[in-house]
């Protein structure tokens, strides 16, 4: 599919002429190499990355690393110094003012971390801004207006003035001018950057949950991991002006590309990343239409294990554990009959973290999906194990 | 002493004379008569309306309107001078010079509010206007009288014309400051919402500049008073004109009760005008951090390469 943002070979080079400094970028120099030699910042380097529509990509990187830089750079607040940006065709690092503008007004909106609101305006004025700018009529921007501000749930305060607002409102209100317009995309620069945790916490959900139903393309920038992993589709590290890697979540966590991932990784509780499809094993189930107890008992000596899943037309019937199999063999009674059905099921996306409870059972975690089908299984020991990598990893490093 | 004078004159005020005289005057004369036409139109439609409404009244309106924007200690205080003005018989002279002033600073405005936007807009514009202001402000207002003189003739207008150049320059420089220092992250969000220049100007940067343009308003006002006496001596008249004539016949009383009636509409004119610049409506940047970083101006200056495309 084609991608809604397109960067290609982005430069930028803060403080007059950029070819110098490309060409050395391009011999291999380094940032600090360049600053020393011209007196130039690097700002971003040689990046090229790719948005899916309807998706949150998350750029997240230390203080400096070029996150704010990349991202002015899709709306053409900051011009590249080399390289395209191509939003669905447009090239908005080499287009006319009135491409850009129109590009602004109705296809890109932006999110400040500072929240940028005009404390001149009310909140509904601010609201509704960018309908103005674009031109709307008074009472249908207000209108608007107004259910963006109900989105976010400040349907209430359109009259107060921002400073009169808390900060975690006055981001919701900052929200809504972006939502207003209703951009086919969202630019989030640290955006939930000044608030406190808890609000923090709110605001992530809120964002997930306005994403599944407005469907929006976001660009969302952090210098949080957690944050990162908790919305990211796909998720871009930024070092020194450099995207480090790119992937989901537990591409990141699960195989950091450097030491600076895994340095940012390293703290992070796997069991909110990875799921359980991550670790499940392939499922051997018997089908009840064609297999007995016998048969039973022959695939669990195979394989080792003391318990099988069974299923019946596809989907899953129970588990049927040695013991039980043995019995009903030795009484000539069908498999059917020694079926149980308490043992722990889940969803192939369920977190490691959910998982947690059921990895105390005796039989293995089956993995099902919407239609029932077993799609997996988890074994308990693995769900440990996987939480456990990390520091075994490290410890292995160590000794090395 | 050997000076070098002694080897070399120059005739340098023969030089004006032929520049101002021979060519100016006669060229440009049409230009400068074209130039009184709006200010004489302003002027006589101030100076009928405030001689044509009757004392109490226009007392009433504007202890009111003192009231409405700076509480009741200033309509109290303007109620007293109003009437004290009447009292010592300076009623007429006093509504005279408040339309001369109030025509000054209505072309102040008008003039000097574009060419802060410009000079907020443009650093070229800015580094050319600068030292044409710092001149208007140090030359001493006699100097000019004479050009003024020869160029408009005497009379009312040419006083006024006067004190527009003189009272120009702080308008102009707040309302380059106060765009100047409009956050640069509300500048960057407009443009994010693809606001074209003219609606930057208008939706967000004059907006939010509005108190500090208030309070180059007040300067301009005030410094348009301090030019009535002088402008009075070219012909205009009013309060200006009766402290002069007292100063020229050594009449102490006169002169200093047409000064008093200055002193007492410059008062009231400078609480009314600067409670305008504190009005809820202007949340800009309070004038104290305006002016906190007036002498910082180099520090805030935004680095030159945060581009701005639009
Ligand atoms: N206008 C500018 N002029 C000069 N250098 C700049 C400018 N803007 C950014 N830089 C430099 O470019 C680099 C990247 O800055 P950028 O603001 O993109 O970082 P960031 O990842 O957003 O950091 P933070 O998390 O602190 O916001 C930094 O070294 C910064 O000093
Ligand atoms: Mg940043």
């Amino acid at each position: 599919m084609k991608p809604k943002i397109y960067g290609n070979g982005l430069y930028k080079i803060f403080g007059g002429d950029a070819t110098t400094a490309i060409d050395l970028l391009k011999a291999g120099q380094s940032k600090d190499e360049i600053y020393a030699a011209t007196g130039q910042t690097v700002g971003v380097r040689d990046v090229s990355f790719k948005v899916a529509e309807g998706e949150i990509f998350v750029v997240m990187g230390l203080s400096g690393s070029g996150k704010s830089t990349l991202v002015r750079m899709i709306n053409g607040l900051i011009k590249p110094s080399a390289g395209e940006i191509l939003i669905d065709d447009v090239n908005v690092a080499d287009c006319s003012d009135e491409q850009l503008r129109n590009v602004r007004r109705n296809k890109v909106a932006m999110v400040f971390q500072h929240f940028a609101l005009f404390p001149h305006k009310t909140v509904a004025e601010n609201a509704a801004f960018g309908l103005k700018i674009r031109g709307m009529k008074a009472s249908e921007r207000r209108e608007r207006a107004q259910a963006a501000l109900e989105q976010v749930g400040l349907g209430a305060r359109g009259d107060s003035y921002p400073d009169e607002l808390s900060g975690g409102m006055q981001q919701r209100v900052g929200l809504a001018r972006g939502l207003a317009s209703e951009p086919e995309i969202l630019l989030m620069d640290e955006p939930f950057g000044a608030l406190d945790p808890l609000i923090r916490n709110d605001m992530q959900q809120e964002l997930l949950e306005l994403q599944r139903t407005l469907k929006k393309t976001i660009v969302f920038i952090t210098h949080d991991l957690n944050e990162a992993l908790a919305l990211g589709t796909t998720i871009a590290i930024m070092r020194d002006g450099v995207i480090a890697q790119t992937g989901t979540a537990e591409e990141i966590v699960g195989s950091p590309a450097d030491d600076y991932v895994a340095a940012f990784t390293r703290d992070i509780d796997r069991s909110q990343v990875f799921a359980a499809a991550s670790i499940a094993r392939p499922a051997t189930p018997l089908d009840l239409a064609t297999d007995n107890a016998e048969v039973a008992m022959t695939r669990m000596e195979e394989l080792g294990i003391d318990a099988v899943h069974v299923v019946d037309d596809g989907k899953l019937a129970g588990i049927v554990s040695y013991r039980a199999a043995s019995a009903a063999h030795r009484d000539g009674l069908d498999l059917k009959d020694a079926l149980t059905d308490d043992f722990p099921t889940a969803s192939p996306e369920s977190l490691l973290n959910d998982l947690y409870p059921l990895a105390g059972t005796e039989y293995p975690i089956a993995l099902t999906d919407e239609k029932g089908q077993l799609t997996g299984i988890v074994h308990p020991q693995d769900v440990f194990q996987q939480l456990a990598n990390e520091e075994e990893e490290e410890e292995e490093k160590e000794k090395a | 002493m050997i000076s070098p004078s002694d080897f070399l004159s120059l005739p340098f005020d023969d030089w004006v004379n032929i520049f101002v005289r021979d060519w100016l005057v006669p060229n440009f004369r049409p230009v400068f008569r074209a130039m009184q036409w709006p200010v004489t139109q302003v002027l006589n439609g101030l100076s009928t309306f405030f001689n044509a409404t009757p004392m109490l009244i226009f007392t009433a309106v504007l202890s009111l309107i003192a009231w409405r924007t700076s509480g009741r200690g200033v309509a109290i205080f303007s109620l007293i001078a109003l009437i004290f003005i009447d009292l010592i018989g300076l009623w007429p002279e006093t509504m005279t010079t408040l339309a001369m002033v109030i025509t000054a600073v209505f072309f102040c405005v008008v003039i000097g509010i574009p060419f802060g936007v410009m000079a907020a807009r443009s650093d070229i514009f800015r580094t050319i206007l600068r030292p044409i202001l710092d001149v208007m402000q140090t030359i001493p207002s006699f100097v000019y009288l004479v050009p003024i003189v020869m160029l408009f003739g005497v009379g009312v207008v040419p006083g006024i014309i006067a004190t527009i150049i003189f009272a120009l320059p702080p308008i102009i420089r707040l309302t380059d400051l106060g765009i100047r220092n409009v956050r640069e992250d509300l500048i960057e969000a407009a443009t994010a919402f693809g606001a074209t220049p003219w609606q930057m100007l208008v939706e967000v940067q004059f907006p939010l500049a509005m108190r500090t343009v208030m309070a180059g308003l007040n300067q301009t006002l005030m410094l348009a008073l301090s030019m009535v006496v002088i402008a009075a001596m070219i012909g205009a008249g009013g309060l200006g004109l009766t402290v002069f004539t007292g100063l020229g016949r050594l009449d102490v009383g006169n002169a200093t009760a047409g000064g008093v009636g200055i002193v007492l509409l410059a008062i009231i004119l400078d609480r009314i005008s600067q409670s305008l610049g504190e009005a809820r409506a202007m949340r800009g940047p309070s004038l104290l951090a305006t002016i906190r970083s007036l002498f910082s101006l180099r520090a805030n200056k935004p680095p030159a390469e945060v581009e701005r495309a639009g």
